[in-house]
């Protein structure tokens, strides 16, 4: 992995925020898909918009990056609003779409050499860009390979590496590391860790409570197209000060709406099953464990195992939606 | 930087087309291999070689001298490969396909054929059992029939061995006939009565008999009027040009479905997130797919060239401009479906439905000059109608440049319709 990554163009120092959405809305039908969300991202700052498949998160990235009008509200680049589809301030964006949005025909190297050239770039400014952006992806022996023989991880990094390459401010990444393994996810970690010791604005979409704990500064949940929180990782979590979770390994779970009876058990304020444990949101530890253990046992599950936690994210987030993130 | 990307895209267009091996099988093989199996079956290249015979059974149910006369003759003729058999026999083959006509000489046919000669009446019917999918086929041995029925009937009529008793018979008759005037009955027995006299004169000399009779009033030459004095038809021609256009329209449609995918794919994210407008996007597309299509059309010409002779007989500077036309007509063609197409899946079949109908109505696959006269004046509505007449104008009917014009016109005509629409109904997102 390289270190001392060196992306495009220098950030310059702004005084005001990099990125300002302020209240967003989108409807398709009947369905509101945002609903007036609002957040502002700093130089340096990472931004994690977090929330299960479906929340809104990427109709958000997609109205920030141009790809779709809102319907209402507005997003500023560095004070400056995108009007039309030439206009220049679009080049502080970068996108790193959802799906890996490369040519699989085509190599490693001519990929990038197109979506540099979309930029405008050519001659020695693009092969120096490209060569970072190898570098950013740990690709560089791989880039005369066509991408149809790269695994999903590379694709993921290359997919990331192709956003880099005109030295954007802002870097929106739309859960960039779906289908990934370890060793490639811990990668993009570190690059996005480095892009972001440079100065660079990072918008982050996931609904992997562990990604967000670790890279974003700030987080915003989001549920059903609005905005459930917004503030430091640290601030979230204060959100449910003395919320405890139990874990416990059910050998016998039962059909849909199994959980409806734990739930109206007093002291309990959400449960979930996550198809290997049940993840049970208690107020107060002592008081709210033995009736749990109780109207589990009286249900006839039988339990494999049992521990609690303090509040994590994934514990936030169901606090304040009453559902599990990758349940939802 | 619009510059830069425009170039880039175009490259990327042609790099993946020409790197995928099906585009390329079926853009530059498959119409080489159709057309010159088309152009083949409709007469291949032009020489000196009888036409194919029309395959004919006879059936003698007479076995005179006369219709052995007729079956010799039919058999004679350079249009017809005949074949005697019996009755059944002959049916099953029509049925079977394996012979076109047969025709059946009824028995007495000799004996009544003279006697109607001069008086009409009781006209012996020669019947012609035919392939009902090859009625033209069916109306040339009717005529070849005719000639000889006529020559070799009168011929015995007239100087025959038979002639003085089908003479004897007709002024018989003509005594038994009170209803005629005496002067027209006057007349007829003295052409009757001059007729036997001229036919006892030939019997006295069996070298005049053999040209006694009717024959032919005329003959025929014939001249395929081409290009110039000389210059054979060559039937691969119009067959290339036809497949040319039917393949490159195909290309178009996949030019059309690449960008349903891109956009499927995210690919369409990345180019909408940069500061490029949609003309860029679009006019790329449409460039690449007008060099793909010109250099599928110089690559099938060319083999046509090299392999069947078959040359540019008009303007060359005609047939570029008519082949750039349909080029760009292709690509904004491309372009209409990939804006009006939702998903891939739902826009192919239907892309490829209006191809083949358009295919259909140009003439590339039968010279529109077949088609009814109220569906050859529609056909000049789809642009490869016009693509195939200037393409054929160009190549072997050896017509000037501005022949050309009305094809490039109209073809460019229906790329700025297309590409305005396309313009029209862009849309970024799936």
């Amino acid at each position: 992995m390289p270190l001392g990554l060196n992306i495009g163009a220098p950030v310059r120092v702004y005084s005001g925020s990099m990125l300002e959405v302020t209240g967003l809305h989108k409807r398709y039908g009947d369905l509101v898909a945002v609903e007036d969300v609002s957040f502002v991202a700093r130089p340096g700052e990472m931004v994690g918009l977090l929330g299960p498949n479906g929340a809104g998160k990427t109709t958000t990235v997609s109205m920030i990056a141009g790809l779709l009008p809102p319907d209402r509200g507005e997003v500023r680049i560095e004070g400056g609003v995108v009007h039309g589809e030439t206009d220049p301030v679009k080049l502080r964006l970068g996108l790193v779409p959802q799906e890996v949005a490369l040519h699989d025909e085509l190599s490693a190297r001519e990929n990038l050499a197109l979506f540099g050239a979309i930029y405008g770039m050519r001659g020695a400014a693009l092969a120096s860009a490209m060569e970072s952006a190898f570098d950013v992806a740990g690709l560089a022996d791989r880039a005369k390979d066509r991408v149809s023989t790269f695994s999903g991880g590379m694709k993921r990094r290359l997919n990331l590496a192709a956003a880099l390459l005109h030295g954007p401010r802002i870097l929106l990444l739309d859960e960039p590391t779906v289908g990934v393994d370890p060793q490639s996810r811990n990668q993009i970690f570190s690059s996005l860790e480095e892009l972001k010791r440079q100065g660079k604005t990072l918008v982050y979409t996931t609904h992997y409570m562990e990604e967000a704990e670790r890279l974003c500064d700030r987080i915003i949940i989001i549920d059903h197209g609005k905005v459930m929180a917004n503030d430091t990782l640290e601030a979230v979590r204060r959100l449910v000060p003395s919320v405890n979770v139990l874990e416990i390994g059910v050998e016998n779970p039962g059909q849909d709406g199994w959980l409806d009876g734990l739930r109206a058990v007093e002291g309990v304020s959400a449960a979930a099953w996550d198809g290997s444990t049940l993840r049970v949101t208690v107020l107060d530890l002592l008081a709210s464990s033995p009736p749990v253990l109780v109207w589990l046992n009286e249900q006839n599950y039988r339990c494999s195992h049992l521990s609690s936690q303090r509040a994590d994210l994934e514990t936030v987030f169901l606090t304040l939606t009453g559902r599990s993130v990758r349940n939802a | 930087m619009s510059y830069t990307a425009f170039q880039a895209l175009v490259r990327r267009d042609l790099r993946l087309f020409f790197q995928d091996k099906r585009a390329v099988t079926m853009s530059f093989v498959a119409p080489i291999v159709i057309a010159s199996f088309f152009g083949y079956i409709f007469g291949g290249v032009a020489d000196d070689r009888p036409p194919s015979k029309i395959v004919v059974a006879v059936v003698n149910q007479d076995n005179s001298e006369v219709s052995g006369k007729v079956v010799a003759a039919l058999a004679a003729d350079a249009a017809l490969d005949v074949k005697s058999r019996p009755l059944e026999e002959a049916r099953e083959a029509v049925r079977g396909g394996k012979t076109t006509v047969a025709a059946v000489i009824p028995p007495g046919f000799a004996d009544r054929a003279g006697k109607s000669f001069f008086r009409g009446g009781d006209k012996p019917e020669i019947q012609l059992l035919y392939d009902p999918s090859h009625a033209t086929e069916m109306q040339v041995v009717r005529g070849v029939l005719m000639q000889h029925v006529m020559e070799i009937v009168s011929r015995d009529t007239l100087g025959g061995p038979s002639s003085q008793r089908v003479l004897d018979d007709a002024l018989r008759d003509l005594d038994k006939s009170p209803d005629m005037k005496p002067a027209d009955q006057a007349a007829l027995r003295r052409m009757l009565q001059g007729v036997g006299e001229w036919n006892q004169r030939q019997q006295a000399n069996p070298q005049a008999q053999a040209n006694s009779g009717f024959s032919m009033p005329y003959t025929v030459s014939q001249e395929a009027v081409t290009a110039r004095k000389g210059v054979q038809y060559n039937s691969m021609a119009h067959s290339f040009a036809g497949m040319c256009v039917q393949f490159i329209l195909f290309m178009g449609i996949d030019a059309g479905m690449v960008v349903l995918y891109q956009r499927r794919s995210g690919l369409w994210k990345r180019l909408q997130a940069a500061p490029l407008s949609r003309y860029v996007i679009i006019g790329s597309r449409a460039a690449s797919a007008a060099i793909v299509a010109m250099v599928i059309m110089l690559t099938v010409f060319g083999f046509a060239r090299v392999v069947f002779g078959v040359r540019i007989e008009g303007s060359l500077a005609g047939f570029l401009g008519v082949c750039i036309a349909f080029a760009i007509m292709t690509a904004t063609f491309g372009l209409l479906i990939a804006v009006l197409g939702k998903t891939p899946e739902a826009t192919r079949g239907i892309a490829i439905l209006v191809t083949l109908i358009l295919v259909m109505l140009g003439g590339s696959w039968v010279p529109a000059f077949i088609f009814p006269q109220w569906l050859q004046k529609a056909s000049f509505a789809v642009p490869t109608r016009w693509a195939v007449d200037g393409l054929d104008a160009m190549v072997w009917r050896g017509s000037g440049f501005d022949a050309a014009l009305g094809p490039i016109g109209a073809l460019l005509a229906f790329a700025v319709l297309f590409g305005a629409v396309a313009v029209w109904r862009f849309r970024w997102e799936s």
